[in-house]
């Protein structure tokens, strides 16, 4: 007895320390040892350690390359420390750090960063510094389910929320008054299934099942409007509501559009190979269910055309802006949410500009100009110029800033797919079905 | 009210620790209240009776212990509400207390007892939930409790409490790494576990546990293969990445026969040699005399278990999660096939739209890969295009993999496209790019005078950080000829006037010392410059016009010696020691007084030795040795706990280590053994017979296959098939393993095939009569005949003179898949093959019915020619035997096709209807027992500008019929496959056709003269030469053509040379020109002007002379140079 309570003691003394080398010694590989959410200003607001403790000291070197890198974005996302693995991720002006010892894949640790984040969007709406301090219980409470001695375990928004209910504002009152609490009273069954995505026992009484089908247009587009490179991202996002166990079933009128496709783990992968069709028990609620892109051999229409002339005069510090925006290949729809971003050089001063449509702004600080078109009417395009000055003194910028271009068109899928039918199996009932296709501009960006 | 708006407050502040907190309990004693006094009030809200105040209590405590506050002096109250009712409750203080047990251990203890009966409930759950916090309190004295704990549930009922009990074993582990061996004896039992659930958590526990008892794997290698689909995405990654390591202990180097015959096949894979191939190096002699002996004795025999691997595997490139696809990609790299690696590309571009942290971390891996395996990613080369908005580091990374993408053809697409990016804002990035421009121009020598110029002009960009980029890459690329370029010197020397950027002014000076010949006039002028400007310089500076001033010296002493002096005497007294040093070192050595050293007499040697170029080379080579997508990789430094990636095996262990007992639902076990005497089987039955890489994804996954346990209850079909229907079933089975061995065949030697698919036709026709009486012997005596076959062919192979260079080129071509061409089997049809080529060699030339204009060969005049029967031969002498020359490909297999089979072969004829097409004649196969009605094609998929023209339908196809059909595709100049769907009257089937590149070529007639006028305007960029040394079996004309002829679609032009023969050919929009010097040298033009086909003919260049290359010699490049 003696001898173990020596033992104790000693133990005690020895991991009290925590220093990191001893740790480094005793500890043998993990996954992620701990997290840490810092702010956009470099604020430690919230620590979870799934093993032994790591001081938040560790955190300094993150800082200081965020220091270093200036711009958030730029923060390399796997940095090494003496003894520690440092991989980050950046989401909602936030970073989620995670300090593993050891050789872990990085991609691993990223890719479940950014699920930890998306749990905390789907829980509080948003993932914001000011939403997870508010809930800095039901986050602990997510974080220990979604990870155990460092490697995850319930990743599924369905099975997390059958343990901890998401909170609601009535529920937070109700709690308050009767003392209840958000973790759910039922133990979670759902990863016991050979579904887990979804969870058991789903009741409605309007069976209802939503498709998204939402494409992006990625584009480059040069000097003189012609496509450098272009290519189309597409998701669907499924919003299904329906009791018990449906099976669902997705034909396409054209699946052989797609030329890459990822799927939710719920879609049957041989269906897809051998009939090209999407056969699934989808999860409850709100998810993803495939994201494909679009052959890039296949011309992309590009639904905008953007005339432009941004000089500088070589002499004076000054310079013309003219962008006019019109219609090219919008297959009959409307131009909607048409806002024009453009980045302009270090040592622009300011702008003089007006709009025939719509409203721009100036950020002093980041430069931008930024120009809220709105509706794109072909009658009457928008048309937005005027002059520029330049600090007086610097030299002519060399560069001409590029234009990113946002835009929505409704009720069209940019690549001609359609959905042609779903069918549900295994329930008795008759679902409400709807399919909405919008497209819109990725990464659209025009040189000039 | 909740904690939560305690939070809101506190941000400001953090020195008032918590103090909000207890704003709303006015019990709490307001702001007076000390940190002692605030926690006794936690105390006592903990030791109350009612839920809610404990449940708020508790929440505090996880709010502190959640911004890292200390809150252990609570663990005495915290711990007595372990037994709470209230569930929340209970979670926190779990939470609670496995923060803080390993500082309280003797306290923890109080709370053991209630888990352990926690692991007795009959909930599974709550047994589960028990285990999971007894195993992570980290406290020595329970390890025994835990292992105890731990063993019991590795044999629970609940396959998630066998979970939970693999999840605790490292952290058990952790605590006390003494209980190792007890603790691989759970692991051990837990990998036999069947359930996906289980999977990938005791993989896990494997990795950190034992991750070097491989052994233990082997008997549920098959089961973790099979079941790999079905396992959550975080255990897929784990075992993948498990896999791989496994894969690479026990099976052989896929590519072992390629490395062996390839090596130093082409400078540029020597430049790029991997560490494998370096390693091989040292033995290269030995190895080499013996290459081709061993690759005949021993051809290469892909495992099925390692087949298994990469085929369960390939649907995970599909998942959602990165980490998933990045796993499943290192696999393919790692361990596949070369040719199949490819199939990676498409996801791996994919994740390039993801986050831009997982943009990063695959950038990384994929400019790795690009540098060993080019040609798989320079189809997405606009996919790495990069945008203004891009994080830099993503910028940098992207310029790095499409600089490693530059090649010949597509440099000045990469050129124009980083010209746009040197106007950039981003000014790291623009200097990432001067350098990415210095890189390309080193490994291109064709572009390498228009970087310079380019550079040149950028030296007048305002941006000084540009202009001294240029500077520094200029000078490294100046530094490989300076005899061309004194004028850009000159012109660098006048920026010393304006460049303030120490480096650059630096390289300036360095230059212009090192090549002072070449500017004479200019140097004295540039030191006079510099001396006066000495003291203000920056340190390097000094010392560049320390060497400057010592260069001139030694070469044009009479003008600069005052000059020397006066710098020698300012660095003398110059604040850095460094400068100071040098300084007198070089006076020393330069300036000759009496006492000078021994060394002086030799300074010239010292100063104006000739300097080695610098060699510019990406930061990602041999990186490729760390296993990709591991942190070690994207450090490029070993992380702790990395595991190496075992090199391949010399010769592979014994595989039936893998065998597990025979399966319950085996029947018939006098079968089953008869199969494992066979060939080393999985013990799935695999009736999917595993079509050759060139086929598409469609037809593959059609056929209906059992071993994949992809849509749970679908399961393992064939199992339950053959329970049900008996015979019928089995012998399908059977078959269906048949298939297998012959797929491996196919895919070992290719060339085997033409005969096999000749005489499976046959064998089809008898097969179906027997298969009416007799369905078991059937099949064995089919496989008797196979072997008898393969004897029979081996036979004449020895017979013929040729047989050894053809066996190896067989293994070549096999490896590398490229489009391969017909190998004659039998002598006979060999010699009817030759008097075909005789016939073609003593032609009188065809050039009146050519129309030498556009050479191209008119459709009409090709009918036209089809009457001849003569110049039918010698337009296309393949035509005469088509079945014996040209290689068929299996578009169907029939147990895909319900007994419909159908293969199709490139007829090399001129497609009447449309002479952009290329003919594919197609040949049904109807071994089923019923009619086959209404064949015909529908639902075609093509890449834009592809066109197809269908075959006419066959109306009706008896059973054990054959038909044939012929069916025009036009490809467009590209290698991408045609899809679409061959319908019957009951069924589709998704077919694809894959073209070889040399079968989108169309020979054309040219005569010698038009030949060498054709050939005399494409010189220079549209030349490549190989020099070969060809075996003494190979050096006549005959079998060159022969060889080249079968390798691509191209047509001899009779020369009265009998030293030299010229093929050619045009396809659409390109022209080919293959000239031939029989003894040495291989001469191929190519036109440029088409972009389309640009890597269609270097893959084509890469098959001729392959085709013409042999084993164990090397073959150099040597581009751009002429043939004497």
């Amino acid at each position: 007895m003696l001898v173990s309570l020596l033992m104790l003691c000693w133990s005690v003394d020895f991991f009290s320390s925590s220093k990191p080398t001893t740790v480094l010694i005793t500890v043998p590989a993990e996954m992620i040892n701990s997290l840490f959410l810092i702010s956009h200003s470099g604020d430690i607001f919230l620590e979870k350690h799934w093993k032994s403790v790591i001081s938040r000291s560790v955190c300094d070197y993150f800082l200081e390359a965020k220091e270093k890198a200036g711009d958030p974005e730029n923060v390399a996302p796997v940095l090494q420390t003496p003894h520690h693995y440092l991989i980050s991720i950046y989401r909602g002006k936030l970073f989620f750090l995670s300090v593993t010892q050891t050789e872990v894949p990085p991609l691993f640790v990223i890719e479940f960063l950014h699920r930890v984040a998306d749990t905390f969007q789907d829980y509080f709406g948003d993932c914001s510094e000011v939403l997870i301090k508010e809930n800095t219980v039901t986050v602990y409470e997510l974080l220990e389910e979604m990870l155990d001695n460092g490697f995850p375990l319930a990743t599924e928004s369905n099975v997390l929320k059958e343990m901890i209910r998401p909170p609601t504002i009535l529920r937070s009152v109700v709690n308050t008054l009767t003392g209840g609490s958000n973790v759910g009273g039922t133990l979670p069954t759902g990863q016991l299934s050979n579904v887990p995505w979804r969870r058991a026992g789903v009741k409605y009484t309007n069976n209802e099942a939503y498709f998204d089908v939402i494409e992006e247009i990625d584009a480059i587009l040069d000097k003189s409007g012609t496509t450098v490179f272009a290519e189309i991202q597409g998701v669907i996002e499924a919003c299904v509501k329906l009791t018990g166990m449906p099976d669902l079933t997705l034909s396409f009128m054209n699946p052989r559009l797609l030329d890459d496709v990822s799927f939710h783990p719920c879609v049957r992968f041989k269906r897809w190979e051998s009939e090209h069709v999407l056969s699934f028990i989808p999860p409850d609620g709100n998810f993803r269910l495939m994201s494909y892109h679009v052959s890039s051999q296949n011309l992309v229409a590009i639904p905008v055309y953007v005339k432009q002339n941004i000089s500088f005069l070589e002499t004076g510090s000054c310079g013309r802006l003219d962008i006019t925006i019109g219609p090219k290949q919008t297959m009959g729809k409307t131009v909607e949410s048409l806002m024009v971003t453009i980045p302009m050089p270090k040592s622009v001063l300011s702008v003089n500009l007006t709009a025939t449509q719509g409203t721009y702004t100036f950020d002093l600080t980041t430069k931008v100009v930024l120009w809220d078109v709105g509706k794109l009417n072909p009658q009457k395009l928008p048309n937005l110029r005027g002059s520029i000055s330049i600090q007086t003194g610097a030299p002519k910028p060399e560069e001409n800033p590029s234009i990113n271009i946002d835009m929505k068109l409704q009720q069209l899928a940019i690549s001609g797919l359609k959905v042609s039918r779903l069918d549900m199996y295994g329930e008795k009932y008759k679902p409400f079905k709807g399919v909405k296709y919008v497209t819109k501009a990725g990464k659209f960006q025009v040189r000039t | 009210m909740s904690s939560s708006s305690a939070f809101n407050e506190e941000k400001g502040g953090s020195s008032s620790v918590g103090e909000p907190e207890y704003g709303h309990d006015p019990a709490s004693g307001g702001i007076f209240s000390s940190d002692y006094k605030r926690h006794d009030d936690l105390k006592e809200m903990l030791d109350s009776n009612k839920d809610s105040l404990k449940l708020e209590a508790m929440k505090r405590i996880v709010a502190m212990i959640a911004r890292g506050k200390n809150a252990s002096d609570l663990f005495p109250a915290v711990v007595k509400n372990v037994a709470c009712k209230n569930i929340e409750v209970k979670k926190l203080v779990y939470v609670y207390l496995v923060r803080y047990a390993e500082e309280q251990q003797d306290l923890a203890l109080l709370s053991i007892s209630t888990f352990q009966r926690g692991l007795k409930d009959p909930n599974q759950l709550i047994r589960a939930s028990a285990l999971r916090v007894l195993s992570s309190i980290r406290v020595t004295i329970i390890v025994p409790i835990m292992m105890l704990a731990i063993k019991e549930a590795a044999s629970d009922m609940s396959p998630y409490v066998r979970k939970t009990a693999a999840h605790a074993i490292p952290k058990l582990y952790s605590l006390d790494p003494e209980q190792k061996d007890q603790l691989i004896e759970v692991i051990e039992k837990l990998l036999a576990d069947k359930t996906t659930l289980v999977a990938g958590s005791v993989v896990m526990a494997f990795e950190e546990v034992c991750p070097e008892r491989i052994d233990l794997i082997h008997k549920n290698y098959r089961k973790l293969c099979n079941l790999l689909i079905d396992v959550e995405e975080w255990g897929q990654v784990v075992i993948i990445n498990m896999l791989t390591r496994y894969a690479r202990t026990q099976f052989l180097n896929p590519n072992i026969n390629e490395s062996l015959l390839e090596e130093g096949g082409g400078g540029e894979k020597t430049f790029y040699g991997s560490d494998e191939d370096e390693d091989e190096d040292e033995e290269e002699k030995e190895k080499k005399a013996e290459a081709a002996a061993m690759a005949k004795r021993k051809p290469y025999v892909m495992d099925p278990d390692h087949r298994l691997l990469l085929r369960n595997t390939k649907p995970l490139l599909q998942s959602r999660n990165a980490a998933v696809v990045m796993a499943v990609a290192q696999l393919y790299f790692h361990l596949a096939p070369k040719a199949e690696v490819g199939v990676i590309a498409k996801a791996l571009v994919r994740l390039l739209r993801s986050h831009s942290e997982v943009q990063y971390v695959v950038l990384q891996n994929v400019a790795t890969m690009t540098i060993k395996r080019r040609g798989m990613f320079e189809p997405y080369l606009k996919s790495f295009y990069i945008r203004s908005t891009d994080p830099t580091q993503i910028k940098i990374l992207k310029l790095e993999v499409l600089t490693n993408l530059a090649n010949e053809t597509n440099i000045s697409t990469i050129l124009r496209e980083f010209q746009t990016y040197i106007k950039s804002m981003d000014k790291d990035f623009v200097a990432a790019t001067i350098q990415a421009i210095g890189r390309c121009a080193t490994n291109i020598g064709e572009v390498r005078d228009t970087c310079l110029n380019g550079l040149v002009q950028l030296l007048s960009n305002r941006d000084e950080l540009v202009v001294a980029e240029s500077v520094v890459v200029i000078k490294k690329l100046l530094q490989m000829q300076p005899e061309k370029h004194s004028d850009i010197i000159k012109h660098m020397a006048k920026l010393t006037d304006n460049i303030q950027v120490p480096m650059a002014r630096a390289s300036i000076l360095w230059l212009i010392g090192e090549y002072c010949e070449h500017v004479p006039k200019i140097a004295p002028d540039v030191l006079r410059k510099m001396a006066k400007s000495f003291t203000n310089e920056e340190d390097i500076v000094k010392l560049q016009i320390l060497n400057l001033a010592a260069k001139l010296y030694l070469t044009n002493s009479k003008q600069t010696k005052l000059l020397t002096q006066y710098v020698l005497n300012l660095a003398k007294y110059d604040q850095n020691y460094d400068i100071r040093d040098r300084a007198r070192f070089i006076r020393q050595l330069i300036v000759p007084t009496e006492k000078s050293g021994a060394l002086s007499k030799y300074a010239k040697k010292l100063f104006l030795a000739l300097k080695p170029a610098p060699v510019l080379e990406s930061p990602f080579k041999d990186r490729d040795h760390f296993q990709l997508g591991s942190l070690s990789h994207l450090l490029n430094a070993k992380a702790g706990g990395y595991q190496e990636l075992p090199d391949w095996p010399e010769s592979a262990p014994d595989p039936s280590v893998r065998n597990v007992e025979v399966p319950e639902w085996t029947k018939c076990s006098s079968r089953e053994k008869r199969k494992e005497k066979k060939v080393e089987k999985p013990f799935y039955s695999d009736s999917e017979g595993e079509s050759g890489p060139t086929e598409s994804a469609d037809s593959e996954s059609d056929s209906a296959s059992g071993s994949e346990s992809g849509s749970g209850s679908e399961g393992s079909g064939s199992a339950s098939e053959s329970e049900e229907s008996g015979e019928v079933s089995v012998s399908e089975e059977e078959e269906g393993e048949e298939e297998e061995k012959k797929t491996k065949k196919r895919e070992l030697k290719k060339a085997v095939q033409e005969s096999e698919s000749e005489q499976s036709s046959e064998e089809e026709d008898r097969k179906h009569e027997r298969k009416m009486k007799q369905r078991k012997s059937d099949s064995e005596s089919e496989s008797d005949e196979e072997e008898e076959s393969e004897s029979e062919s081996s036979q004449s192979e020895s017979d013929d003179s040729e047989s050894e260079a053809e066996v190896r080129k067989k293994k070549k071509a096999a490896e590398s898949k490229p489009p391969s061409k017909p190998v004659k089997k039998e002598t006979k049809k060999e010699k009817k093959e030759m008097s075909l080529l005789d016939l073609d060699d003593f032609e009188p030339a065809p050039s009146p019915q050519v129309t030498p204009v556009n050479n191209l060969l008119s459709n009409s005049l090709v009918t036209d020619l089809e009457g001849l029967s003569l110049s039918e031969a010698v337009l296309s002498p393949a035509t005469i035997a088509p079945s014996s020359a040209l290689k068929s490909y299996e578009l169907l297999h029939r147990i895909t096709g319900e007994g419909l089979s159908v293969e199709y072969c490139f007829s090399r004829q001129p497609f009447s209807p449309d002479a952009n097409m290329v003919a594919v004649q197609m040949q049904f196969t109807n071994s089923s027992t019923s009619d086959t009605k209404n064949l015909h094609m529908e639902d075609v998929k093509l890449q834009s500008g592809m066109r197809v023209k269908d075959f006419p339908e066959i109306e009706s196809l008896p059973a054990g019929e054959t038909a044939t059909a012929v069916m025009g595709i036009d490809f467009c100049d590209s290698t991408q496959a045609a899809n679409f769907q061959l319908c019957t009257h009951t069924r589709k089937f998704f077919v694809s056709i894959q073209p070889p590149v040399g079968e989108l070529m169309r020979p054309v007639f040219l005569t010698e003269n038009e030949f060498k006028k054709e050939q005399g305007q494409l010189m220079g960029m549209n030349e490549i030469t190989e020099k070969l040394t060809l075996d003494a079996k190979c050096r006549n004309e005959h079998t060159i053509v022969q060889r080249v002829t079968t390798a691509a679609n191209l047509s001899r032009v009779p020369c009265g040379s009998d030293r030299e023969c010229s093929l050619s050919n045009v396809p659409v929009k390109c022209s080919l020109n293959v000239s031939l010097l029989v003894t040495s040298r291989v001469t191929i033009y190519r036109s440029t002007r088409s972009s389309g086909l640009g890597l269609a003919i270097q893959v084509l260049e890469r098959v001729i002379l392959r085709s013409l290359g042999t084993a164990g010699q090397k073959c150099t490049i040597t581009k751009g140079k002429k043939p004497d």
